[in-house]
């Protein structure tokens, strides 16, 4: 016989055997419990994956728009009055190496657009009427959505081609041979309409003409609005720092240069402000959720007070007990966040599926979601634990 | 007879006083040897449950000596005491105390659970104790769906799955009827048979006359203890 007194060692499997068991003896508690944290992680879980999806949609638009476009439009003078641009400017730009295509677009300000001659004329709805060269489509990445781009034909005449937005506000949908609409007092031919062009927003509320067309039809003076410029995608920012010194030698500081794939990208780092909110609320449901497996576990311990002294008189050490509870609260809770990540990837792949986006889950936030969880049950379960290695087994064994 | 060298349980001087001045054991000196097998007898309140903790480490005397196969309780951590439990001590409970909704194999396989063996073995060992019982036809049995009287034998499966050498049994007929209550005396001499040490507390005069010993207490003291021979 052994004189030596070392209790047996409690195998992990049996840890997680006996945890397992604790938790199904009670079962509507167990699911009510981990709902808590389920609700924290799967907000938190589905607040990353849509925004990281919305993320994943923008950089495949960036990707298929490019993000080598760039704008150069007239700014002000020192004297805060409204600059242009020289007329030579499109050719200038052209020269630069490294830059593969350039036009220009005009503004007609004067020029107003209406369905029919019959419409009371503030009516107007805010369209903005613009002479194109016929290398703005392939230059700004835009598609046609029915009907056809202008050519060196029918840019010559009274011809249009609608923005996406334009289309919609004036109501044509689609397109016939005799379809026409009140352009700048006369009617223009509708040839065709624009998909929505993400970089260059403001086409979307355009109608375009053909830089000729509006010379002879409607006064234009051939005063360049905006230069669009497409570079080697490898050489955007030193084509960037060429440009205004190019356009307006004497005076460069005249010059607004921009990267409208810049802006999009802006607006989506303004939406991670919220997104940073968002995770707030959900760690605070995270809390909660911890409170809540806390509570719990000391009704459990209070509850189960003759087992835990029915397990000290089988020999279990207090090391034995605290084990099992603490064990029993980390199942409770990874139960839990393994929900919660389900039911926030559900939500985010339904979110990001209804609007048209990849479905994109980042890994961090799922080892982030086991590893709250793992410390918020550690934490719940702590002092019950050490209550449940308190409990004096011969109070409890002698009372029932 | 006191005082054998070959003394499993030593008891000098001991007293158990709960916080509030109840004293449950007022100066107990007892000697219980090896294989000997027991009925400490007594009204309740007279400190039987009390001396029985005692002597099987779930609690520590205020006072006074206690000494469990040569290791003096007093020198011991509570780990130690668990240790001493697990492998030396079973218990047998009045209300069974077995799990819920869990096979009574299975319960029994847990009086092993914290003597580092294998679940493997855990479960052989338990099918055999359940047999020795007489239960070998109960093993996927859960509590419910079993007897008061089966109930109490399982307890006594879990209790001696690890052999122990020393079996402590709380009023383990008090919850069953006279039928029942039999088997589990059947069981509990058997027991004694194979060599196991058995202290029975129980207050029912019919079952402690059955054993050869018996030690009866009134007021946290010992005021008898005669031993007979039995036929």
């Amino acid at each position: 016989m052994t004189r030596s007194l070392q209790p047996g060692r409690l195998n992990p499997l049996d840890v997680v055997r006996l945890a397992g068991y604790g938790l199904r003896a009670r079962p509507l508690r167990m699911v009510l419990s981990a709902l808590g944290i389920a609700i924290g992680i799967a907000a938190m879980v589905a607040v990353v994956g849509i925004s990281a999806s919305s993320r994943a949609q923008l950089d495949q638009l960036l990707d298929s728009l490019g993000t080598n476009l760039l704008t150069a439009g007239p700014g002000s003078t020192l004297f805060g009055e409204e600059a242009t641009l020289p007329d030579e400017s499109v050719a200038m730009v052209g020269r630069i190496r490294l830059v593969e295509t350039v036009t220009a677009i005009g503004q007609l300000p004067d020029a107003k657009v209406y369905r029919t001659d019959k419409i009371p004329v503030p009516q107007s709805g805010g369209i903005g009427v613009y002479a194109v060269r016929t290398d703005l489509l392939e230059t700004v990445g835009a598609t046609v959505a029915t009907g056809t781009w202008l050519n060196n034909a029918t840019a010559q005449y009274p011809s249009v081609v609608l923005g996406a937005k334009t289309a919609e506000r004036i109501g044509i949908g689609a397109i016939y041979e005799d379809t026409q609409i009140w352009l700048g007092g006369r009617w223009f031919t509708v040839i065709g309409i624009l998909d929505p062009v993400p970089l260059v927003s403001r086409l979307d509320l355009g109608a375009l003409i053909g830089w000729e067309a509006g010379r002879r039809y409607l006064g234009f003076d051939g005063d360049i609005t905006t230069l669009y410029i497409r570079t080697n995608p490898d050489a955007v920012e030193s084509v960037r720092g060429l440009l205004a010194r190019t356009i307006n030698p004497a005076r460069p500081n005249e010059v607004d240069v921009s990267r409208p794939s810049d802006a999009l990208a802006a607006q989506a780092a303004a939406k991670t402000t919220f997104t940073g909110l968002l995770l707030g609320l959900g760690a605070v449901a995270l809390l909660v959720g911890g409170i809540g497996v806390a509570n719990t576990m000391v009704i459990s311990v209070l509850e189960r007070r003759t087992e835990i002294g029915l397990r000290r008189s089988l020999g279990a050490t207090r090391g034995h007990i605290r084990v099992q509870f603490l064990t029993e609260a980390l199942l409770l809770s990874v139960l839990g966040g393994g929900a919660g990540i389900l039911l926030g990837s559900g939500v985010t792949a339904v979110y990001a599926t209804l609007q048209g986006w990849p479905t994109v889950v980042p890994a961090w936030v799922m080892a982030g979601g086991i590893t709250s969880t793992l410390m918020i049950g550690g934490v719940a379960g702590l002092y019950p634990a050490l209550r449940a290695a308190r409990v004096a087994p011969a109070e409890v064994l002698a009372t029932t | 007879m006191s005082n054998l060298p070959e003394a499993f349980i030593t008891l000098r001087g001991v007293r158990r006083e709960y916080p509030g001045g109840v004293v449950a054991l007022n100066g107990v000196d007892l000697d219980i040897d090896r294989g000997e097998l027991v009925a400490i007898i007594g009204p309740s309140g007279s400190g039987k449950t009390t001396m029985l903790n005692v002597m099987g480490t779930l609690d520590r005397p205020s006072d006074g000596q206690v000494v469990i196969d040569g290791f003096n309780v007093a020198e011991l951590s509570d780990t130690e005491l668990s240790a001493l439990r697990a492998f030396r001590i079973g218990f047998v409970f009045q209300h069974f105390h077995l799990a819920p909704g869990v096979s009574a194999l299975d319960n029994v396989a847990d009086g092993l659970l914290y003597t580092g063996t294998s679940i493997h073995e855990r479960r052989e060992r338990a099918e055999a104790a359940l047999r020795r019982v007489g239960l070998g036809h109960r093993l996927t049995h859960r509590p419910h769906e079993i007897s008061g009287g089966e109930k109490q034998r399982t307890a006594i499966a879990r209790a001696v799955v690890r052999e122990p050498e020393l079996l402590l049994a709380d009023e383990p007929t008090g919850a069953l009827d006279s039928h029942s209550g039999e088997d589990v005396m059947r069981v509990l001499l058997d027991l004694h048979e194979t060599g196991t040490t058995i202290v029975v507390i129980t207050h029912e005069h019919v079952v402690a006359t059955r054993l050869p010993r018996q030690v009866s207490m009134l007021d946290g003291r010992v005021v008898d203890d005669r031993m007979e021979i039995l036929a």
